[in-house]
């Protein structure tokens, strides 16, 4: 049974110049497994996402055909119900670890702070679960970090400690921000490592959101390519090479290749029927 | 041969809260007028502190870097800002927001007590592709790769022979990084300019450099020509890590293959 069933989903902002439409009737479904969504800045990969958890706020308005989640209509839950649903269901790992933690909370708090107040642990519980979870991200010295403010931490270590931190309530489905791109491609290889494994070992669903391409393709099942808020086409990661539609073509073709040509790169052309619909 | 840049044994040390920071320890790598040469490897390992050396925003605190034969300390302030000229990585950042690009393009003409600068910031704005109506617009009207536009045209307004590259395109989309790239290379065909430029993404490097340096934690790994990277004939264990890692090998069915 798919976890997550979305038809028809629109998000519009009401601007001073009359609606932006950033979402244009999206569908798709998700099993347990890892579907990356990629596009350019501005392609409504990013609300796509957030939709899922309701995180958007007015002016912007999600409307959907079906919007549904392991049997449970979002469209129709009540704000107290969300509320529930985020964290230990759903959960979503943001960009950027700069704003996404709490600047003047040790990391140690921040990570116990669902885990006190949502399952009612003790403290001494509630900090070996943390650690556990730092550990789960390959932090090598959880105990440190465990103290550390925010602002002490490397990109690549504040994004694991935000990874920790959404699955420390063991979610079904988790969407992915550009988890990776502040990282280096080492890192970046790891991190994706470790959310590989908690999809195999846990059966989570991973919605993976990506610029990147090439990212996606190695380490998703299925890639959906949007552009100005639609989906152009959905492909199996393996055949990305073989893309059909020219946005996606057009995406792989302009990245610099190591011994390729030292031709000028060839830009998107975005004069095609597509590029307008 | 002729080497417009010298760089011998540099070390660069930051004093952090009484602890000594050894941000650059000991590089050494020399650049060919109108070469174009690349420094890549991971966050922290030195790369862009090297150009930040270069253009006095960080400290030389062992060995020295020469440009045309003669220490930095000997080049004047203004000498110097018109000989090398730095692009920084985010476009969001390093323009001044409350200023036009009119104005932004037209202050190191004043500074230099050039000219002209009407006709040249015209001219300017054409080399980089952008449209003559954005001349008197503000950095937030435009978009990152037409930032960036800006600040390539910036550099380059008091015509100079070095461009110092951080990580020009990375903060860009896909579609816009090929544009950018194909700018840059343009621009160094024309001019005849000497790039050094530094990147965390190889494929990027190995488009724009005849030569890269490879570092790790602040020193030199290993110096590769183009050919060289192109054909995986990495010496040392780091530089392959780094190859095998580049994202560029995921699409490639023969690097997969081989990695």
């Amino acid at each position: 049974m798919s976890l997550l069933n979305i038809e028809n989903l629109r998000v519009t902002f009401a601007t001073e110049t009359g609606p932006v439409e950033a979402v244009r009737g999206v569908s798709f479904s998700l099993g347990r497994e890892r579907l990356g969504i990629v596009g350019e800045s501005g392609s409504g990969k990013t609300i796509t996402g957030r939709s899922v958890l309701r995180l958007i706020r007015p002016p912007g308005r999600i409307e959907a055909d079906r919007m549904e989640f392991d049997g449970i209509d979002l469209t129709r839950a009540t704000e107290r119900q969300m509320r529930a649903l985020r964290g230990p269901r759903l959960a979503m790992v943001m960009q950027d670890p700069k704003y996404s933690l709490n600047p003047v909370m040790r990391v140690g708090a921040q990570l116990m702070e669902g885990l006190l107040r949502r399952d009612r642990l003790g403290r001494a519980e509630a900090r070996r679960r943390a650690i556990e979870a730092l550990e789960a991200v390959q932090i090598r010295d959880p105990e440190r970090v465990m103290e550390a403010w925010p602002h002490e931490l490397s990109g690549g270590m504040g994004q694991r400690v935000m990874i920790a931190m959404m699955l420390i309530p063991k979610p079904d489905l988790l969407i992915a921000d550009e988890p990776t791109s502040a990282l280096d491609v080492t890192v970046q290889a790891e991190v994706m490592s470790i959310l590989d494994g908690l999809v195999r070992e846990r059966g989570m669903g991973l919605i993976f959101i990506s610029h990147d391409l090439r990212l996606v393709a190695r380490f998703c099942d299925r890639v959906l390519v949007m552009y100005r808020g639609r989906i152009v086409e959905e492909l199996a990661a393996g055949d990305l090479l073989a893309a059909k539609h020219p946005y996606t073509q057009g995406l792989l073709n302009c990245l610099p290749r190591i011994g390729g040509a030292r031709a000028p790169l060839p830009g998107l052309d975005r004069t095609g029927a597509w590029a307008n619909e | 041969m002729n080497n417009l840049i010298e760089i011998e044994n540099l070390s660069v040390i930051f004093d952090a809260k009484g602890r000594k920071v050894r941000a650059i320890e000991g590089v050494s790598l020399t650049v060919a007028a109108r070469e174009s040469y690349g420094l890549v490897g991971e966050s922290g390992s030195g790369k862009s502190t090297i150009l930040r050396a270069l253009c006095g925003l960080a400290p030389i605190s062992e060995g020295e870097i020469r440009i045309h034969g003669k220490a930095l300390a000997h080049h004047g302030a203004k000498a110097f800002a018109a000989r090398v000229q730095m692009v920084f990585q985010d476009p969001y950042a390093s323009l001044h927001p409350r200023h036009t690009i009119d104005r932004t393009l037209s202050e190191p003409l004043a500074i230099h007590g050039i000219g002209g600068s009407d006709a040249k910031v015209v001219r300017a704005l054409e080399d980089v592709g952008l449209p003559a109506s954005f001349r008197f617009r503000y950095p937030h009207q435009l978009s990152g790769g037409q930032r960036q536009r800006v600040a390539i045209a910036r550099a380059l307004m008091l015509e100079p022979e070095i461009l110092l590259l951080d990580e020009p395109t990375s903060a860009l989309d896909a579609s816009v990084q090929a544009e950018v790239l194909n700018l840059l290379a343009r621009l160094r065909e024309e001019r005849g300019l000497t790039f050094l430029m530094v990147s965390h993404d190889l494929a990027v490097i190995d488009h724009m450099c005849d030569r890269v340096l490879v570092m790790q934690h602040g020193r030199a790994v290993e110096e590769l020509v183009r050919d060289d990277l192109a054909h995986a004939r990495m010496k040392t264990d780091y530089a392959r890590s780094l190859f095998e890692a580049s994202a560029d090998r995921m699409l490639d069915p023969a690097g997969k293959d081989s990695a």
